[in-house]
């Protein structure tokens, strides 16, 4: 309908102002209010913040971290995870072995795996770009190796983060890695496991994406509690 | 509950649930509420007066009023930093409306560039057509659909009813309303009036093989069983947009349920339609536009997501629509954006915030207003999307107490809004008007009473006269005065003039 097109856009032509208002800066916003916080006190608050969205959060290290999920997921009775395979993160899943929890690395394109994905799978597992601490945040940018679907469909998502990777704020987050050159096809910040208050605003957990929201913190500086 | 853009929407019959169209329902039991034709003024007043004396209905707003101010306020514990934040987006909105024909055109061109199919319409008709083309190309059967308030403007799922395709809501408080067959009633908590009681006898009753239970857990487990389902299966996802961004090409959704998502990642195809107002230039302007929108709303520090939106599925991606489509809605926007000071209104972010604090709203609750956007947005917005004709009482629902404008994120001056309103719908109809309707409320009677008081009051030399005859006359006054006297004693003259007094005492 390019005629309406042309209508509505001539129509609004008609009417702008002559001038473009300034653009906003928004730097006169953040840059007075930014916190001269040291790394351990930025995870403590994004800790504290997505904890009280009720996240788990479960500090390892780079060396051990497998053997965490392994456990969390033994404790959690999770039979069956899925993952990406083609990551970083993916390739030490790939050499580990659970106990009592099949891996299954995502293969295929989503048609062939939805019934699987809906009702076989007990949790996803995805690397994160990192955090926000002003609001206890994950970044999450879904890619080929890791589909957007491995963070939304299983009942618990577990969440790989690099403590260095929390920034203060989402325009912090913007900024540091100029989002604004090029984002993925979807581009995700995820606080919490879902969630809805739609009845007499009481808060229940588990709408319709991840009951449990299970971050795995690895912490290369070892200076947080 | 979902922050998309909401509203509540009535039939014009008064009462909300005999709104329901028995011919809708389908094997689940669902209905949908008719679609609305008029706001006469006769059925806004029953509508009000039946809200206001539902002691149910009184207690629910009440209660769900004050709970999410005290939610907002917990949000905002440091003015400056509200104040501040609050000139930012307002900044942002405006700056953005200043550009707004040219950043619609680079929207377009980023998103085609990624893939995504940018649709026009220039009302409910042609967007719902637009649609209906795009479903029947898929054969879909089913239509599942995330929280938008612009769906509903436009009486989507009627539409789509209409065509034999079935439109089903998959927002928990969207979704329970639908299941009874009426409008949401809030723009974020859809089922904001209903009872936990109420709702649990709706499920039991409407959803096969349920039992009564009014757990609230037990009842959102029950949602999520069978809405899960749908997003398996849907053909079609469809979604609102809360940010469009023109240097990406990207559509921002907020939500807490991950419906959301579900109806975005899920199905082959993906529908989004926003109104054309809801777009900003730089990726960074959501940074703050988001914070102040989920403090605002629900008093939440952020939802738990927020989906950016780049493109369809690229080659290699596992998962994610294969099509996504984006619809941008006129209906009124332009009428409003060719005036300086109506171009406000289209600041809104949809937060809910003004209906929240709204002593009118919370009295009367959402679907007595009878429009898609109940509360003061609605009253501010509506009249550029049905027309004065429908809507020229609307603007007079208000006690203009400035609470709306007082904590709007944005700083639309509600309240002064509502005045020009006021005199759009009530002044003689003129050629050249700047809205459609404009005069349909003009009363020469009212008109000659308000001319001749202005006339009185604006001239020392009449209005002594008038004193004078008022005082000396005052036994004539009428002891009955239309509104006035419905609930209180009617009001006389004094028997001397305050001039006279200040005289005898010099
Ligand atoms: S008018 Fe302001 S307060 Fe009301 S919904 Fe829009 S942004 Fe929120």
């Amino acid at each position: 309908m390019s005629a309406t097109r042309d209508r509505i856009l001539a129509r609004l032509r008609a009417s702008r102002p002559a001038q473009p208002l300034a653009l906003p800066v928004l730097d006169a916003h953040y840059t007075p209010r930014a916190r001269n916080e040291t790394v351990a006190e930025r995870v403590a608050r994004f800790r504290a913040g997505i904890e009280s969205f009720h996240a788990e959060v479960h500090l390892a290290s780079e060396g051990d971290w497998p053997a965490l999920l392994a456990g969390l997921c033994a404790n959690k009775g999770v039979q069956s995870l899925l993952y990406g395979a083609d990551t970083p993160a993916g390739r030490r899943l790939d050499a580990s072995a659970f106990a009592g929890t099949t891996l299954r690395p995502w293969a295929g394109e989503i048609e062939g795996l939805k019934a699987d994905l809906f009702h076989r799978v007990d949790a996803g597992f995805t690397q994160t770009l990192g955090a926000i601490a002003e609001t206890g945040t994950l970044i999450v940018w879904p890619s080929e190796a890791e589909p957007r679907t491995l963070s939304l469909v299983p009942p618990i998502h577990f969440a790989l983060l690099d403590a260095r990777a929390i920034h203060p704020t989402f325009f912090d987050a913007m900024r540091a890695g100029n989002w604004a050159a090029g984002l993925p096809t979807n581009a995700l910040l995820i606080s919490g496991p879902s969630k809805t208050a739609d009845i007499q605003q009481t808060l229940a957990y588990g709408a319709h994406g991840p009951k449990e929201l299970v971050v795995i913190m690895i912490n290369t500086e070892g200076d947080v509690q | 509950m979902s922050a998309t853009h909401a509203t509540a929407a009535t039939n014009s019959a008064g009462n909300p649930s005999a709104g329901s169209a028995p011919s809708g329902n389908r094997a689940s039991g669902r209905g949908d509420a008719r679609p609305i034709a008029f706001v006469s003024a006769q059925a806004l007043r029953e509508r009000m007066h039946e809200a206001v004396n539902d002691p149910h209905l009184r207690k629910s707003f009440r209660g769900a009023m004050d709970f999410l101010m005290a939610k907002r306020a917990a949000q905002f514990p440091d003015e400056s930093e509200l104040d501040s934040l609050r000139t930012l987006s307002e900044g942002i909105r405006q700056y953005s409306l200043s550009k707004l024909p040219d950043l619609l055109e680079q929207l377009e061109a980023n998103l085609t560039r990624n893939g995504v199919q940018v649709h026009w319409a220039a009302d409910a008709d042609e967007a719902n057509a637009i649609m209906l083309g795009i479903a029947r190309r898929h054969a879909a059967k089913t239509i599942v659909k995330g929280k938008s308030m612009v769906s509903e403007e436009i009486e989507f799922n009627h539409a789509m009813q209409a065509a034999g395709i079935d439109a089903l809501e998959s927002d928990m408080g969207e979704y329970i309303v639908q299941l009874a067959g009426e409008k949401p009633s809030h723009i974020i908590m859809p089922a904001i009036h209903k009872t936990r009681e109420q709702i649990a006898r709706l499920f039991a009753e409407n959803v096969p093989g349920v039992a009564y239970t009014d757990n609230v857990d037990a009842l959102i487990q029950i949602g999520r069983q069978v809405l899960r389902e749908k997003f398996e299966q849907a053909d079609i996802g469809l979604s609102g947009v809360n940010f469009a961004v023109a240097e990406t090409g990207t559509l921002c959704l907020v939500e807490n349920e991950g419906n959301g998502r579900m109806c975005t990642t899920v199905p082959r195809v993906h529908m989004a339609i926003t109104g054309i107002e809801k777009i900003v230039e730089k990726l960074e302007h959501v940074a703050p536009l988001f914070s102040i929108l989920t403090r605002s709303a629900t008093g939440q520090a952020i939802s738990t997501y927020f989906n950016m939106i780049s493109g369809p599925r690229k080659p290699g991606e596992k998962d994610g629509p294969e099509e996504v489509h984006l619809i941008l809605l006129d209906n009124g926007r332009s009428q409003a954006y060719a005036d300086e000071q109506l171009r406000k209104t289209l600041q809104c972010i949809r937060c809910g915030a003004c209906m929240n604090h709204c002593p009118v709203y919370t009295r009367i609750g959402g679907l007595a207003y009878g429009t898609t956007y109940p509360g003061p947005i609605g009253k501010i917005v509506s009249p550029h999307m049905m027309g004065l004709e429908q809507t020229h009482l609307l603007p007079t629902v208000s006690t203009l107490c400035g609470a709306c404008g007082e904590v709007c994120p944005v700083r639309i001056p509600i309240p002064e809004l509502l005045v020009r309103l006021r005199g759009e719908a009530q002044s003689k109809p003129h050629d050249n008007p700047v809205m459609v309707g404009q005069g349909a409320g003009y009363s020469p009677l009212v008109s000659f009473v308000w001319r001749t008081w202005a006339r009185i009051y604006a001239s020392p030399g009449n209005y002594r006269i008038f004193s004078w005859l008022a005082s000396r006359f005052r036994a004539l006054t009428p002891s009955r005065q239309s509104g006035w006297t419905a609930a209180r004693t009617p009001l006389t003259p004094a028997p001397r003039r305050l001039r006279d007094m200040v005289r005898d005492r010099q």
